[in-house]
């Protein structure tokens, strides 16, 4: 059985609403018409990036009818999409939802904020505090959403692989700097050599959707990547420019590869946990347990 | 093995592209279609007229030559070959006559700053030209500072400084020179010594002191890397050049922020009223 994946690749227009749902809406419209099951959008696809204090002008509700009413677009697909969320509280979110239907299965909200180098995130808006995954029956079972920064530290990943998930989303809006200089190189070549270890050492398949277009001095660079759960690379968008990428995923392959490398089964979580509650005791000047060498 | 201080070269190509589609969505974003820019003939505005070009078109981009009389007519004929290979619209204004009177009245008092001030004016001459043509010919001013003249504060505060947006500003000059082969910037203008030309003969090199090849190499291990200059040093630069270079970034910060503003309300612009530029509602209506 085969299970079509589609990765809007997209450039949001910065602050525009209005705009950037009829582009999401369109792209929807394409991707089910080559009968993707599962459709992703980047990171704040419908608000930008570059918000600063514009964030309270976009926010809304995850479950605003302006959002939900997008998934109708595609019927019966999943639908992964960005945006900033305002909770009851008035806690402004970078968050991404996971619709069918018109109905919302899951919620992330980014837990890791960049707020350092041409980064500000932290100054606007707020992390989330859950990594969790989110049920979506045959064939997939679970998927793990996550936001961009949120990839750059492996616990993320790894602990949602753990918690079933057989695919991980991760939407973002990732900045070039210039393409074959240093950083350049050392921005897109970090992502690869992340996404292809954690998709081998999770035994997952991955789904990235990064954005494309220009706000303010930023260039975002694309090259939104399906890999499989071996780290192979199924499908790969260009750079820089907009595009529909669709690729298939078998869910046999998942299957096999967990036999052959059965690591998530393997790893020893009592162990992790006693070491990680140790060391969190000892960051926090707390006395050893007993036992402790 | 001896680590040693180098300017990694850039690709060429995926750096004009990167700047070209800024351009545009430059453009795109302010309903602006058009771009104006002062060509002196050297080999920064050259580029960024190449650039321009490449984003808005040439018929679109007018490059207007602006010299003074200690200008060389090297420079205009430069100028022209630029012009002429793009076919973008052109303009020749002298700002001699505008400069002349102005100095007669606000006359040499010492002559030790005269050289500086004489400078200064002229570049202020210029961007009132080019942004009188901004209006005139409804475009944005496209700024032609590299990244090695930002970093050293080389250059003139709301006079060649001002500009709607800076297609070349992150480029070292030795970078950009590449970038200029690769558009098919006339390499004798590539290759000629850069120079400001506020009196004849002058070069960029000269006064300034050292080679763009020297100057890049420090501001790249310095800002870029953030080395020491003990780390630079043993990487082969000069101790001397780089504690001149250290200062000089640090001195000339003033010219690449906004004033600050004395804090006395509930929001303040630039410290807690922040937006993006670009957005909706910041659209020029044609």
């Amino acid at each position: 059985m085969e299970y079509r994946v589609a990765l809007a690749q997209v450039a949001p227009r910065l602050g525009d609403l209005d705009a950037n749902r009829q582009l999401v809406a369109d792209r929807l419209r394409s991707a089910a018409t080559e009968g993707a099951e599962l459709i992703v959008f980047p990171e704040l696809a419908l608000t930008g990036y570059l918000l600063q204090d514009l964030v309270p002008d976009v926010a809304m509700r995850a479950d605003d009818d302006r959002l939900l009413s997008l998934s109708l677009e595609a019927p019966g697909a999943l639908v992964a999409v960005g945006f900033v969320e305002e909770t009851d509280a008035h806690r402004y979110t970078n968050s991404v939802v996971l619709l069918r239907d018109g109905e919302i299965l899951g919620l992330h909200r980014k837990v890791y904020l960049p707020t350092y180098g041409l980064f500000d995130e932290g100054r606007f808006t707020r992390a989330g505090d859950r990594i969790r995954t989110v049920e979506v029956g045959e064939p997939l079972q679970r998927i793990g959403l996550s936001v961009c920064e949120d990839f750059w530290h492996p616990s993320v990943p790894m602990l949602q692989a753990q918690d079933g998930a057989s695919l991980l989303v991760n939407v973002a809006a990732g900045p070039a700097r210039a393409s074959g200089s240093a950083a350049g190189l050392a921005a897109i070549g970090g992502w690869h050599r992340m996404q292809e270890t954690y998709a081998l050492l999770g035994t997952v398949a991955i789904a990235f959707c990064n954005r494309v277009g220009n706000e303010e001095g930023l260039t975002f660079w694309g090259g939104s990547r399906l890999l499989g759960p071996d780290g192979s690379t199924i499908a790969e968008a260009p750079l820089y420019e907009e595009a529909l990428l669709v690729g298939v995923l078998q869910p046999d392959d998942l299957r096999m590869q967990r036999y052959n490398l059965p690591l998530l089964a393997d790893e020893r979580l009592e162990l992790v946990r006693r070491e990680l509650d140790r060391i969190i005791g000892e960051r926090a000047g707390l006395p050893l347990p007993e036992d402790a060498e | 093995m001896t680590e040693r201080a180098v300017l990694p070269e850039i690709d060429a190509a995926q750096t004009a592209d990167l700047i070209v589609a800024f351009i545009r969505s430059q453009l795109e974003q302010t309903g602006f279609q058009r771009v104006v820019l002062g060509l002196s003939g050297g080999v920064d505005s050259a580029t960024v007229a190449f650039l321009c070009a490449r984003a808005a078109g040439a018929e679109q981009l007018l490059a207007v030559r602006m010299p003074y009389r200690t200008s060389s007519p090297e420079s205009e004929a430069d100028a022209l070959r630029v012009v002429e290979a793009l076919g973008c619209r052109t303009e020749l204004v002298e700002i001699t006559p505008m400069v002349e009177p102005m100095l007669g009245l606000i006359g040499p008092r010492d002559d030790v700053s005269l050289r500086l001030r004489r400078g200064n004016i002229m570049a202020r001459q210029r961007m009132i030209v080019l942004y009188d043509r901004s209006a005139s010919f409804g475009a944005l001013v496209a700024g032609t500072s590299n990244k090695t003249e930002a970093l050293l504060g080389y250059g003139t505060l709301y006079g060649d400084m001002a500009a709607a947006f800076a297609p070349i500003g992150d480029l070292y000059k030795s970078q950009l020179r590449d970038v200029a082969l690769f558009l098919g910037v006339p390499p004798e203008i590539v290759a000629k010594p850069p120079s400001a030309e506020l009196w004849p003969g002058q070069t960029d090199e000269d006064e300034l002191g050292a080679t763009y090849a020297d100057l890049d190499r420090s501001l790249y291990a310095l800002v870029d890397r953030r080395w020491t200059l003990a780390r630079a040093t043993a990487a082969g630069l000069d101790r001397d050049l780089l504690e001149w270079v250290a200062r000089r970034v640090a001195v000339m910060e003033y010219k690449r922020q906004t004033p600050p503003v004395a804090k006395v309300s509930l929001r303040t612009p630039g410290i807690d009223h922040l937006y993006p530029r670009r957005r909706p509602g910041s659209r020029r209506e044609s």
